[in-house]
C-alpha cells in the first residue's frame, strides 16, 4: 500500500521537468528551479511565479494571488493526520510540505499512516519534485531551441485538480459563480483577470454563504 | 531577469502566505471546526478557485493564433482524465503534447 502511494507520487517528476524548463525559457538562472521549490513549495503557484517573476509583477499582486490560489490548502488541516507526527521539527516539516499531492494520497488512503511513512512520504514527494526541476534545467539548456507550448502543463494541472473537485453536482454553484467572477474579471480588468476573479469569487461566497441564513450549516 | 532585491522579497513573501496557509487552520482547528462559514467554504472554495485558474490559464494559452491549439489541448485534456481513469500525469501529459504538436503545426 504503501509502496504505492510512493510511485503515484512519482508524477511529481515529469511535471516538476515541465517546471524547470519554463524557469530557462523565461531567462532565469538554473537554480531558481529548486530554490523557489524549496522557498514556495506549492507546484502550481511555483509555475505562475515564473511568468509573475520575469514580468516583474508587483509585490502586492504576488502576495494576493499566492494566498487565493493556495487558499485551499487551509482547508487541508481539517482532515490531514497531523496528530500522529509527535516529533516537532517533523510536525514543522509535515505541514510546510502539506501540497495538493500530499494530501490527494494520504486522504485517498486513510490508514495505516504514521510519524515514519508520512514524512518519508513528504520528503521522497518533495525530493521528486526538486529533481524534476533540476532535471528540466538541464535538459532546457542543452536543447537548441526552446520548447514551446510548455507552459500548457499548468493549465492541464489546473484543468486536472478542477476536474476531481468538482465531482459532485452539489459542486455546480461554485463552478457557476467561478465563470461569472472570471467574465467579470476579463472583461473589467484585462490586464489582472485572474487576480480580480479570484476577488470577485470570494466575495460572492461570502454573499453566499449570509444569504443562506446561518442556520443550516 | 529581475533584479535580486525584488526576487528574494517575491519568494520570501509567497513562502511565507503558503506556509501560513497551512500553518494557521492548525492552531485554530477547534474553533474553525464550529464555524458555519469555514465549513462552507470548505465546500466551496476548491472546486471555484481551481476552475478560475484553469480557465484563466486557459485563456492566456489560447490568445490570437494559438486558440485552436489551447482549445483542442484543453478538450484532450479533459477527455483523457474522464475516460482514462483520472490519471492526472497521464491526462497533464496528453493535453500539453498535444498544445506543443499543434503549435509545430501552426
Amino acid at each position: 500500500m504503501f509502496g504505492r502511494s510512493l510511485g503515484g507520487g512519482l508524477g511529481l517528476f515529469p511535471l516538476g521537468v515541465a517546471f524547470g524548463m519554463m524557469v530557462i525559457q523565461a531567462g532565469m538562472p538554473w537554480w531558481m528551479a529548486p530554490v523557489l521549490s524549496v522557498v514556495v513549495y506549492a507546484g502550481s503557484v511555483e509555475m505562475l511565479l515564473v511568468g509573475l517573476l520575469s514580468a516583474s509583477t508587483p509585490l502586492l499582486t504576488i502576495a494576493i494571488t499566492t494566498f487565493l490560489v493556495n487558499s485551499r490548502h487551509a482547508f487541508y488541516a481539517f482532515s490531514f493526520p497531523l496528530r500522529l507526527v509527535r516529533n516537532p521539527l517533523a510536525r514543522a516539516y509535515s505541514v510546510y510540505a502539506l501540497t495538493d499531492e500530499t494530501f490527494a494520497i494520504v486522504s485517498g488512503q486513510p490508514d495505516g499512516w504514521g510519524q515514519r511513512k508520512l514524512i518519508t512520504l513528504q520528503v521522497l514527494l518533495q525530493a521528486y519534485w526538486v529533481a524534476g526541476g533540476l532535471t528540466g534545467t538541464l535538459f532546457a539548456s542543452v536543447l537548441p531551441k526552446p520548447v514551446e507550448g510548455l507552459e500548457f502543463a499548468l493549465v492541464a494541472l489546473f484543468i486536472v485538480l478542477a476536474l476531481d473537485a468538482a465531482r459532485s453536482w452539489a459542486e455546480l454553484p461554485s463552478v457557476v459563480l467561478a465563470v461569472a467572477s472570471l467574465a467579470v474579471g476579463l472583461v473589467a480588468t484585462p490586464g489582472a483577470a485572474l487576480l480580480t476573479a479570484l476577488l470577485v469569487f470570494t466575495a460572492a461566497l461570502l454573499v453566499r454563504h449570509f444569504a443562506r441564513g446561518r442556520v443550516h450549516a | 531577469m529581475p533584479e535580486p532585491g525584488y526576487l528574494v522579497a517575491a519568494l520570501l513573501t509567497a513562502g511565507a502566505i503558503t506556509v501560513a496557509l497551512r500553518a494557521v487552520p492548525f492552531l485554530a482547528l477547534h474553533r474553525l471546526r464550529e464555524s458555519a462559514f469555514v465549513a462552507r467554504l470548505g465546500q466551496w472554495m476548491p472546486a471555484g478557485v481551481l476552475t478560475i485558474l484553469a480557465l484563466a490559464t486557459l485563456v492566456q494559452s489560447a490568445d490570437g493564433a494559438r486558440l485552436i491549439p489551447a482549445l483542442v489541448a484543453a478538450a484532450v485534456t479533459v477527455a483523457m482524465h474522464l475516460l482514462g481513469g483520472r490519471r492526472s500525469l497521464l491526462s497533464i501529459g496528453a493535453g500539453t503534447a498535444t498544445y506543443v504538436v499543434a503549435l509545430q503545426l501552426l
